[in-house]
């Protein structure tokens, strides 16, 4: 197995640039992913909260009270047979507007990190490819400014200014996350670069964007597609803390924030209107945290 | 002294970031549509009013122009005047920041005292049933959010089982201490005031665990990894030699040096209470900075939010130089030399 993390009598190999060998061992990655439990049930808790956000319309019980529905004969069932998390105070049924919500939560972490990862990652390669030259110096003092506060606050702060839609919660969010990318493709890129096979292309004669796409880039991809699957996690948190201060969808349209925060108003007699909502949060959150964990395992397990 | 040219590097770019970082708040407040002057006047007052005050607040400047003026406001302590309260801002956090670094503070002693406990326990029973059960909390603890958390409490705490406080930070009735620091517990300390001391103590459980969970579990993790690869090394195996008790090569050689992945990540995880408690504040409606930044988002006193901003990315620059002192402490090899990045 040609291998990237080469000793240093091993050049002649080296020169050879590492093909993508995550494809080529599908079946073995498979089995190394698949040998813990908690990987599983990760997989298993995304598989669904994905399934059953896209099928939401077909699948949930009452598709119309994700909506602008009001059915006062019904206000503040506790979760039975017919409502399974209960209604909340317009007689809507909880568990069909928590399938919604994770519509809404799901479609912003994909645009988030759609748009965040690529420039991040972006600038981190050249700051780490250019380094210490001016290029590297200024990109890496950016990204230090924006990874001086914690993403929540500016992200509370910028959604805040703008209209409190889901548009400007993602904005907000996008322009929070992508110094993390920066930096952490930064640290992959300084270090590929110094290796034998971008210093032998360089050579003879690769161009520089040949080099960066082509020999480093590829190198850096795996820590990248395992933070963004944690990260799933993290913006859906992100998110609805911002819906639960009121930045972000608007009611009548669930959120899950929204309905933590606007359930919490009628506790403790009706305790399931702010409960599974949050339990909601807290499922979706350990499932990218568990099948994060596990693709890391399986891509630092190759190394060895 | 090596150690200190270490440090004053990392001073003077601390002072670089937060001055970036004022330009990036003062930038976003200024592409907020919007007229400040006329936010600050409400939509009744005469124009002519509003133009006495746009060219007291140098509105009528180019951008570059306001910006030295506010800059040199807020490097003066001005931070201007809120619209909501009606003070000076630099007033108002005066009154905010002591409850909520209160809050903080104590909830980083929790986050330090259980991660390295549990961290512990959990490397030190590698593989028993200890080592499952803190794993799997570990699991739900960093899935929890902060907000999550504060609600359950409230639910549980509030309502089902009230043992502990949920609202504010001293009971109604309760004589508080005469102001000298703003940390209720400590100025009641100072003051040999022990009932207001046990009371602001008990209103200080629940906001400061909520805060705290995440943290605590994720460096508990980084903890347990880190001894366990430790254990592997070499000194240790030389120090069994020499015949020293296995109890100090487990607290002595073990843990310090296991200390220093836990100890850099709690200074990014000390900033990240400080977002949270945005939420936790909120709920368990704690008079301090972050409520009062929550509010001023609301009613879009862009002075208070910037302001906010700055004053939490001093305290981050500021936890982040006392976690380096604290890393080269436990660390000798970069007492030493200048050779770790930054």
């Amino acid at each position: 197995m040609i291998n990237s993390n080469l000793p240093n009598n091993s050049i002649a190999i080296s020169l050879v640039r590492p093909k993508s060998i995550f494809w080529l061992n599908l079946g073995k990655n498979w089995y190394r992913f698949s040998r813990n439990t908690l990987s599983i049930v990760g997989l298993v808790i995304v598989a669904g909260i994905i399934i059953s956000a896209i099928f939401a319309p077909w699948i949930t019980p009452y598709p119309e009270h994700a909506g602008p529905f009001v059915d006062f004969d019904n206000t503040g069932q506790p979760p039975s047979l017919q409502h399974l998390c209960g209604t909340d105070n317009m007689g809507r049924d909880i568990f069909s507007r928590i399938i919604f919500a994770f519509r809404g939560a799901l479609i912003m972490a994909v645009v988030v990190l759609a748009i965040a990862v690529p420039p991040g990652a972006l600038l981190g390669l050249t700051a780490g490819y250019f380094q210490n030259t001016w290029i590297d110096a200024v990109i890496m003092r950016i990204t230090d400014i924006f990874l001086s506060v914690p993403p929540l606050i500016l992200a509370l702060a910028i959604a805040a200014m703008l209209k409190p839609t889901l548009m400007n919660a993602m904005i907000a969010v996008t322009v929070m996350w992508w110094p993390w990318y920066t930096r952490l493709v930064y640290g992959m890129a300084s270090s590929v670069s110094n290796e034998y096979f971008v210093i032998a292309a360089d050579l003879t004669g690769a161009s520089k964007f040949h080099i960066l796409f082509r020999e480093i880039l590829p190198n850096c991809l795996s820590p990248v597609f395992t933070k963004m699957a944690l990260d799933v996690g993290w913006v859906i948190l992100i998110g609805a803390s911002l819906s639960f201060v009121g930045l972000g969808e608007q009611p009548p349209t669930p959120a899950l924030g929204q309905m933590v925060s606007d359930g919490s108003r009628y506790m403790p007699t009706f305790w399931w209107m702010t409960i599974f909502p949050a339990l909601a949060i807290v499922l979706a959150i350990l499932g990218f945290n568990l099948l994060g964990d596990g693709l890391r395992d399986m891509f630092e397990k190759r190394v060895e | 002294m090596k150690f200190g040219s270490f440090l004053l590097k990392r001073l003077l770019l601390s002072i670089f970031v937060i001055f970036g970082l004022s330009i990036v708040i003062f930038i976003i407040a200024r592409v907020v549509p919007g007229d400040p002057a006329r936010m600050a006047l409400g939509p009744r007052a005469p124009e002519e009013v509003v133009q006495r005050l746009r060219q007291e607040m140098h509105l009528d400047k180019p951008l570059p122009e306001q910006y030295f003026y506010w800059i040199r406001g807020v490097l003066s302590g001005d931070f201007g005047r809120s619209l909501v309260t009606k003070r000076a801002v630099s007033e108002d956090i005066k009154e905010f920041l002591p409850a909520t670094m209160e809050l903080a503070i104590f909830a980083g002693i929790l986050m330090a005292i259980f991660a390295v406990l549990l961290g512990t326990l959990a490397a030190r029973y590698k593989d028993t049933w200890v080592d499952s059960l803190i794993r799997t909390l570990s699991y739900f603890g960093v899935a929890i959010p902060a907000f999550v958390a504060a609600i359950i409490f409230m639910l549980l705490f509030g309502y089902y089982w009230p043992i502990l406080p949920v609202l504010s930070r001293l009971s109604p009735g309760i004589i508080p201490p005469v102001r000298i620091t703003g940390l209720l517990t400590l100025d009641s300390l100072i003051q040999g005031n022990f009932v207001a001391f046990w009371d602001a103590f008990k209103h200080l459980i629940l906001p400061s665990v909520a805060l705290s969970l995440g943290g605590l579990f994720q460096e508990a993790r980084i903890t347990r990894s880190a001894m366990i690869e430790n254990i592997r090394k070499d000194f240790l195996s030389a120090e069994r030699g020499y015949g020293i008790p296995e109890r100090v090569i487990m607290f002595k050689y073990l843990l310090k040096p296991s200390l220093i992945p836990t100890v850099s990540m709690m200074g990014l995880d000390f900033a990240s209470l400080f977002a949270n408690a945005f939420l936790v504040e909120t709920i368990f409606n704690w008079p301090g900075i972050s409520r009062y930044g929550i509010s001023a988002m609301m009613h879009k006193d862009l002075s208070v939010i910037s302001a906010v901003i700055i004053v939490f990315g001093a305290i981050f620059v500021v936890a982040n130089i006392i976690v380096d002192i604290i890393v080269a402490f436990l660390d000798p090899r970069v007492r030493l030399s200048t050779s770790r990045g930054i």
